[in-house]
């Protein structure tokens, strides 16, 4: 596709959008870059799968600062696209105005709850995946230390700390867990340098298992683990295949499914909060050929075990954000 | 060298054959990633001056760049190279927060003035330890500005994430500013001339407080004896010793100065648009200030013209963002070479120019 055509294509959907008509979905990319192998690109994931389907285009954005988060929503709600799907829950006071302008259009928020008519809100339970990364982490360790890397210090992370830590401890009650943030602006979530150094850190504490949950910082994380020959695991995307036989297990996090199914409904997109979790595969553990050989037959039982427990209710994993506390450290 | 070349060569020549110089770079950038940069100009420019919503936004960048602009231009005529820009405005919106925030406001008008006040305050206090530092010490100012945009954004960071983050929310970001502080847009303010400006652009009426501050500089720096002082210190600091000017005194005077028209960018960017504090807000404008001053010779008239080319130039790169497959490290890229050849090499142009123009009066002599 030419930029002409792009052109055209851009002066069609404000010709569109004049007549009331729907046009293109949007995606709008959060601060740690649509290639940051995690989170973003994740979304980014969705929405590809979904124009290779279908073969219609749709428009997409990455932000360059926090500044200009309304201007991206508010450029693509004026040109009419529908729906708009945003990844990331910086975006909730934002779309709490732009929403409300624009109630003609539908958007999708991912990781935050925005309590309005024309927005979806799609959030996931987080700590039930964790939980299960947890108790494998405990299971392959030898040292009895494993690791925490989390991206901003924000109660979202923390329910990934909180659920991990659960998971080890429900495997093995004497291991210890090392949790380090690797900082407290939108800025921690594309630092793989400082995730290099933080991982190193934890090693020199024992730590044999680290699992990252700080977007693109992650990359930083999973490549030194891989350099000092530990075992990691990866987030949000499944990240087995950046250092296959030395990522033990990704906790993915279907953000490609909700933008996906977002995309397909289009200007029908169903509003309301929605909570993703084990029972509708929301959140889960990655296990493919890159990783076949570190997950043993008796890892995988007990963690099928655990998960068919936690949808029929019989181990309930303590959710970080509904209280802001952690019953294990 | 000063009379070498006429004064319009020296005030439109020169940034014109620099603007040109950029573009061509820039274009051939986007010649090597496979898009085309006819079609990219013309989506710059119906994005950024097309419709009213473009205008509105190209404007609210461009106040933005009228007070860094002016700030960098009040320094540089006491030859103070103030690059804190970016930590003055950082530092004005914390106070413009504060302002807005402490009191439930009943109507703009009453908040305005004391946002107004509060923001020089806090930029102008941000550039007053430099400035003594300057002033008393001799510590380069180039160096404590710079670094004090390291510690105001640090502190702001701090701020936001500890102190003014409001209980339950995860984005490092102030409370919404009451009702009371939101202040009349273009749309807004047009309307009663019954001209329909878009109601979603930013624009507000700070613009009108740009135009304002930068007839207030022109007064200032030309028809004032503190201006005259700013100036001759500028010129010559042992000539102005000798003329009975304390160097101590200009320097703070002009950087406070200096600081407090930096501050004010956030009336319009914290007050004006966002309307609450959120990390990262001056996005830069306080170095695009630095290139804006160059360009517009540290004149008032000038900076407000240059202040728009680089509202065009943000607003374009926004739209080239949005619309385009051209990635956004590129559009820096392209924002970039603009402020090195108008800013960074203003000398690459003029020496040649200028041996041009020695040349045709030796022939003519």
């Amino acid at each position: 596709m030419t930029l002409m055509q792009k052109l055209l294509g851009a002066g069609a959907a404000l010709a569109v959008s004049a007549g009331g008509a729907l046009a293109e979905p949007a995606m709008v990319y959060d601060l740690g870059g649509k290639f940051d192998k995690s989170f973003n690109e994740a979304a980014f994931g969705g929405a590809e799968k979904w124009k290779a389907e279908t073969g219609e285009s749709y428009r997409e954005i990455e932000l360059q600062s926090e500044a200009q988060r309304e201007q991206a929503l508010r450029r693509f709600a004026e040109a009419g696209l529908n729906p708009i799907v945003m990844a990331g829950f910086a975006f909730g006071s934002v779309l709490e105005e732009v929403a409300a302008d624009y109630p003609d259009t539908k958007f999708q928020i991912i990781d935050m709850v925005v309590d309005a008519p024309n927005v979806r809100s799609i959030v996931f339970s987080e700590h039930e995946g964790s939980y299960l990364v947890g108790m494998m982490a405990a299971m392959a360790s030898e040292s009895n230390t494993v690791g925490f890397i989390g991206g901003m210090d924000i109660p979202l992370i923390r329910k990934f700390a909180c659920g991990y830590a659960q998971g080890v401890k429900a495997v093995n009650p004497d291991a210890t867990v090392i949790q380090n943030m690797t900082g407290t602006t939108p800025a921690a979530w594309n630092d793989p340098v400082k995730g290099g150094e933080l991982t190193r850190a934890q090693i020199s504490q024992g730590a044999d298992v680290i699992y990252a949950a700080a977007g693109g910082t992650g990359v930083g994380v999973l490549q030194t683990a891989a350099d000092e020959g530990i075992l990691s695991i990866g987030v949000d995307s499944n990240q087995n295949y950046l250092h296959p036989g030395q990522v033990l297990t990704s906790m993915v996090k279907r953000v490609d499914v909700a933008v996906y199914n977002a995309f397909k409904a289009g200007a029908d997109l169903e509003t309301g909060i929605f909570v993703l979790g084990l029972a509708e595969d929301g959140v889960g553990y990655a296990v493919d050929e890159h990783n076949a050989d570190l997950v043993t037959e008796e890892m995988q039982a007990a963690v099928e075990d655990a998960k068919a427990k936690i949808i029929a209710g019989e181990i309930a994993v303590h959710d970080y954000m509904s209280d802001n506390t952690c019953p294990v450290k | 060298m000063r009379d070498v070349m006429p004064k319009w060569a020296d005030v439109v020549l020169i940034p014109l054959i620099s603007l040109v110089l950029a573009f061509l770079l820039s274009a051939v950038v986007i010649i090597a990633i496979g898009e085309d940069p006819v079609a990219a100009v013309k989506m710059m420019v119906t994005g950024a001056l097309g419709s009213t919503y473009a205008w509105g936004y190209t404007l609210y960048y461009a106040t933005n760049f009228i007070f860094t602009g002016l700030a960098v231009a009040v320094a540089f005529h006491a030859k103070l190279f103030n690059i804190g820009g970016e930590g003055q405005a950082t530092l004005g919106g914390l106070g413009v927060a504060l302002v807005c925030l402490a009191l439930p406001w009943p109507h703009w008008t009453l908040a305005l003035p004391a946002a107004v006040i509060g923001a020089a305050l806090f930029g102008a206090a941000w550039a007053a330890i430099p400035a003594w530092l300057q002033a008393k010490r001799g510590s380069h100012i180039v160096i404590t500005t710079i670094m004090f945009n390291f510690i105001g954004a640090a502190v702001l960071n701090y701020l936001l994430v500890n102190v003014m983050r409001p209980v339950g929310s995860m984005d490092p970001a102030t409370a919404k500013f009451p009702n009371g502080t939101h202040l009349p847009t273009l749309h807004d303010l047009l309307a009663p001339f019954g001209i329909a400006f878009s109601r979603a652009a930013p624009a507000n009426i700070s613009f009108l407080i740009a135009v304002a501050a930068c007839i207030l500089v022109y007064l200032l720096i030309w028809r004032t004896r503190l201006g005259y002082e700013i100036r001759a210190q500028g010129h010559s600091e042992p000539a102005a010793i000798y003329a009975g000017i304390r160097p101590v005194r200009i320097v703070m005077a002009a950087m406070l100065i200096s600081g407090a028209l930096a501050g004010l960018m956030a009336v319009n960017n914290v007050m004006g648009e966002a309307e609450r504090l959120v990390l990262n807000s001056v996005e830069g404008a306080g170095f695009i200030g630095i290139a804006v001053a160059l360009m517009g010779r540290s004149h008032p008239f000038g900076v407000f013209l240059a202040a728009i080319l680089f509202g065009f130039l943000y607003q374009g790169g926004a739209e080239l963002a949005l619309w385009t497959d051209i990635p956004r490290e590129l559009i820096v890229v392209i924002q970039a070479l603009v402020i090195l050849f108008t800013g960074a090499l203003d000398n690459m142009v003029r020496m040649p120019l200028e041996r041009l123009f020695l040349g045709l009066r030796k022939g003519r002599a």
